[in-house]
C-alpha cells in the first residue's frame, strides 16, 4: 500500500524552546522529514560587541536558563585565555562542582519530566503525581539537589551571582560544602533505585541504531578524569583538537531548505551530549557509574540516540561521587582567602565546556581596554541539529507502516531524547524557509 | 468552586523563569493542589484555552509574535509578566541599542536577510498587562508572594523602593564605597538585594524605580571613579528598553 503522509507537530511539547517536527510522505516515500526551529533569535553575539570584560558572562549565562552556569563558564574560560588570566586550583575545583550541579539539575529535569512520560505512557509528570507520588518527589528533590549543589558556590543556579573571570566575589564556607556534600551522599541511593527503574523500562526505549560521528572533550594529557570542565577535544573518528581550534570541528553551515545554522566535521553529521561522550570517555567513568551502565546494558559505542537518556542517567552516577571527593579535597585544603584581581589587556581566546546537552565553545577577541570586539558561540544544540535530521532520513522509511500517531510519537521522542536546547541555539538561528 | 487554571507561556527568553518556578519542591506540590496548570509546554503535552491566569515570559521581537501574544490575552481573564524579559525587555534590548543591521550581521553575516527581527519591547508594548514580577530571573519567594496575591485576585507588588534599602537592613556593605558599579540606588527592590550580599553589584535586572534619578546616581557612581562610558555601559545591561526605539 502506498500511503501519503502529513505530520506537522507545531511547537514540540517537553523540549526546551519552540521547534516543530514535518513528516511529508507520497505514495509511501519520504519526501521531506525535519526539525524546524522556530524559536525567536535573540542576537547575543551582537549584543556582545563593545562591552568590558565583566559585563560579558553576566549576559551569557541568560542565554539559557537550563545551562546558566555552563554558559558563564565557557566565557569566563575564553575570556582567561583572551586576557591571559590564570585562576587558582581552589578556583576550578569550585567550578567542577558548579559545572557538575548543573549537570544534575539538567539530567534529572530530562530524565523524569521531559522523557519518562514517554516510557510510562503518559502526556506529562503531573498525571504521575498521583498514580507514583513517589517518583514526582524523587524528581523534583533530585532536580533540587543539582540546583542546591550550584548554588552553595555561585549563590543562584539561574543565573550566577558570583563566578567572574579569575575568581569569585564570595566563596562558600566549610560547612556550607559539608552540607551539600551530605544532601549528596543522602541522595545516591535515590539515584542507584532510578537505575533500576529505567533498567526496568529499558525495553520501551525505541531499538533504533545509526552509527555518527561522537564529539566531546577529551583527558588532556596525563590525566584520566572523565572531562566536563577541562579537556583537548576528541573525535570517535580518532582526531583530537586543542579548544582554540574548534571551528575545524564544527564548520557551521546554513542551507537554504533548513532553518538553522548546522555543523559537520568528517561524516554528514556529527552528535555531542552524554552519548557522545560515554562513546568517547567510558573507560574513565568511576566504578560506581560503570556498574550502573552494566546494569542498563550499556556497552560503548551505542549507537542508537534514543540512549542519551540512559547515557546521561550513567553520568549522574558518576558526577554524585565525583563531587563528594571534591568537595573531600576543597575541605582538605582549608578555604583559601585570594586576590583574584586582575588586568585586561588585548587578545584572543576560546573556551570548551561539557554542558549538559554537550560541548560548548565560546571564542571572544577584546582590544586592549578589555571592550568586546568580536564574540562567537557554538552551542551543543546547534552541532547536533543535522544529526537529529540525518536520525529522521534514516528512521522515517523504516516506520512508515505504523500508524500516523506512532510514527509521529517515535518522531517526537527522538527529538526529545537529543534534549535539545532550543533558546539556546536561536541566538543564531530560527526562520522557516517556503 | 472550581480550581483557578493557570498557563505558561514563553517568547524570546532563556525559559529561566518558568524554571525558577518549579524548582521549589514543597512549594510547587502545594501549589499544585491549589490550581490547575492547562498550559505550559515545557512540561506538559495537554493544552488547554480558556485561562484565568496566563504568565507570560519573554520579550517580543518579532512581527509573529505579536498574534501569538493577542490570542493570549484575549483567552486569559489575567496576564501577568514573568521576569525581565516580559516587564522591562530585559538583556533582549540590547540590541536596540545598536543599529539592527549591525546586529543582525554580527550573528548571520550575509544570511543575515533570512533573520527578520524588530527592536525588542516587554509585553505591555503589545497587549495590556494586569501584573508584574520582576527580575533576571524572578526571585522564589517574591513569586510566592506575587502568585498569593494574584489567585486572591489583588494586585502584584510594586516594588518602588530601590534595592539600597534591602542592603541597608541587611547591613550589607556598600559596593560603591568598594568601587564596583552597583545599580542598587536606581533599581527596583524586592531580591533581597542577593547581589550585594555575595558581594558582586547589582546589575539592575528588576528594572528601574518609577522616578530614577539617573544623573544624581551617575554622579555617585562617578564620585566613586567609574567612567561615564563604564556606568552607561553598565546601566544597559537590563535597562536597555526605550519606548521611543518602537515608535
Ligand atoms: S528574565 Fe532572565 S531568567 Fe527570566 S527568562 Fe528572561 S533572561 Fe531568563
Ligand atoms: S541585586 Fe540587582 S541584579 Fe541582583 S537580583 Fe536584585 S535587582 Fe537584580
Ligand atoms: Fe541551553
Amino acid at each position: 500500500m502506498k500511503k501519503n503522509i502529513d505530520i506537522h507537530v507545531h511547537h514540540v511539547t517537553r523540549v526546551e524552546g519552540h521547534g516543530d517536527v514535518l513528516l511529508n510522505v507520497k505514495d509511501g516515500k519520504v519526501e521531506h522529514v525535519a526539525l524546524n526551529i522556530v524559536e525567536a533569535p535573540r542576537f547575543f553575539e551582537g549584543m556582545l560587541r563593545g562591552r568590558a570584560h565583566y559585563e560579558i558572562r553576566e549576559i551569557v549565562s541568560r542565554i539559557c536558563g537550563i545551562c546558566a552556569c555552563g554558559h558563564a563558564l565557557a566565557s569566563i574560560r575564553a575570556s582567561e585565555a583572551a586576557l591571559g588570566v590564570e585562576p587558582s586550583e581552589q578556583v576550578i575545583d569550585l567550578r567542577k562542582i558548579v559545572l557538575a550541579g548543573e549537570n544534575l539539575s539538567s539530567h534529572f529535569l530530562h530524565i523524569f519530566f521531559l522523557v519518562a512520560p514517554d516510557l510510562f505512557g503518559v502526556k506529562s509528570v503531573l498525571p504521575l503525581a498521583s498514580t507514583h507520588r513517589d517518583i514526582v518527589v524523587r524528581a523534583l528533590k533530585l532536580k533540587k539537589l543539582g540546583n542546591d549543589v550550584s548554588d552553595v558556590i555561585v549563590g543562584r543556579h539561574v543565573h550566577p551571582i558570583t563566578m567572574d573571570i579569575k575568581g569569585f566575589t564570595a566563596l562558600p564556607t566549610v560547612s556550607a560544602l559539608r552540607d551539600v556534600q551530605k544532601q549528596i551522599i543522602e541522595m545516591i541511593p535515590e539515584v542507584i533505585d532510578t537505575v533500576d527503574l529505567i533498567a526496568s523500562v529499558a525495553d520501551r526505549i525505541p531499538d533504533f541504531k545509526r552509527e555518527t560521528e561522537y564529539v566531546s572533550l577529551g583527558p588532556i594529557e596525563g590525566s584520566n578524569e572523565y572531562p566536563f570542565y577541562d579537556g583537548i577535544i576528541k573525535s570517535s573518528e580518532g582526531l583530537t583538537y586543542y579548544p582554540a581550534e574548534y571551528r575545524k570541528v564544527t564548520n557551521e553551515f546554513i542551507t537554504p531548505d533548513s532553518t538553522a545554522k548546522h555543523c559537520k566535521h568528517l561524516r554528514d553529521s556529527y552528535m555531542v551530549g552524554a552519548l557522545a561522550r560515554f562513546n568517547n570517555n567510558s573507560d574513565l567513568l568511576r566504578p560506581e557509574a560503570k556498574a550502573a551502565a552494566e546494569k542498563l546494558g550499556m556497552i560503548a559505542p551505542v549507537h542508537n540516540p534514543y540512549m542519551i537518556t540512559v547515557a546521561q542517567l550513567i553520568e549522574t552516577v558518576h558526577i554524585m561521587y565525583d563531587t563528594v571527593d571534591i568537595i573531600d579535597k576543597i575541605i582538605r585544603r582549608g578555604i583559601l582567602d585570594e586576590d583574584y584581581s586582575y588586568q585586561p589587556r588585548a587578545g584572543t581566546g576560546s573556551g570548551a565546556v561539557e554542558v549538559p546537552r554537550g560541548i560548548l565553545f565560546h571564542h571572544y577577541t577584546y582590544d586592549s581596554k578589555g571592550r568586546m570586539e568580536n564574540a562567537d558561540c557554538v552551542i551543543p544544540t546547534t552541532q547536533n541539529l543535522e544529526n537529529i535530521d540525518q536520525d529522521f532520513r534514516k528512521l522515517a522509511p523504516m516506520i512508515l507502516d505504523k500508524p500516523e500517531e506512532d510514527i509521529s510519537l517515535l518522531l517526537q521522542m527522538l527529538v526529545r531524547a537529543y534534549d535539545p536546547c532550543i533558546s539556546c541555539s536561536t541566538h543564531q538561528l530560527n526562520v522557516r524557509f517556503k | 468552586m472550581s480550581k483557578p487554571r493557570i498557563a505558561f507561556f514563553d517568547f524570546a527568553s532563556c525559559e529561566g523563569c518558568q524554571l525558577e518556578a518549579i524548582n521549589f519542591v514543597e512549594e510547587f506540590l502545594v501549589l499544585l493542589g491549589h490550581v490547575d496548570i492547562v498550559q505550559f509546554r515545557e512540561a506538559i503535552t495537554e493544552a488547554e484555552w480558556d485561562i484565568d491566569v496566563s504568565f507570560v515570559e519573554g520579550s517580543i521581537t518579532r512581527e509573529q509574535d505579536i498574534p501569538r501574544l493577542k490570542e493570549i490575552r484575549e483567552n486569559s481573564k489575567v496576564v501577568i509578566a514573568l521576569g525581565a524579559c516580559a516587564c522591562t525587555g530585559g538583556v533582549n534590548a540590547i540590541k536596540n541599542t545598536r543599529p539592527l543591521e549591525d546586529v543582525r550581521a554580527d550573528v548571520y553575516g550575509d544570511k543575515k536577510d533570512w533573520f527578520p527581527t524588530f527592536p525588542t519591547r516587554p509585553i505591555d508594548q503589545v497587549v495590556k498587562v494586569d501584573g508584574y514580577i520582576y527580575g533576571c530571573p524572578i526571585d522564589r519567594n517574591d513569586f510566592l508572594k506575587n502568585v498569593q496575591l494574584i489567585l486572591q485576585g489583588k494586585k502584584t507588588l510594586r516594588h518602588n523602593d530601590p534595592v539600597c534599602v534591602e542592603c541597608r537592613l541587611a547591613e550589607i556593605e556598600c559596593l560603591l564605597t568598594l568601587g564596583k558599579p552597583c545599580m542598587g540606588p536606581i533599581t527596583r527592590g524586592g531580591c533581597g538585594a542577593i547581589d550585594p550580599s555575595y558581594g558582586h553589584p547589582c546589575t539592575g535586572c528588576r528594572g528601574l524605580v518609577d522616578d530614577p534619578n539617573e544623573n544624581a546616581a551617575m554622579d555617585v557612581l562617578a564620585e566613586h571613579g567609574l567612567t561615564v562610558e563604564d556606568i552607561r555601559s553598565y546601566m544597559t545591561i537590563f535597562n536597555s528598553f526605550r519606548p521611543e526605539d518602537i515608535q
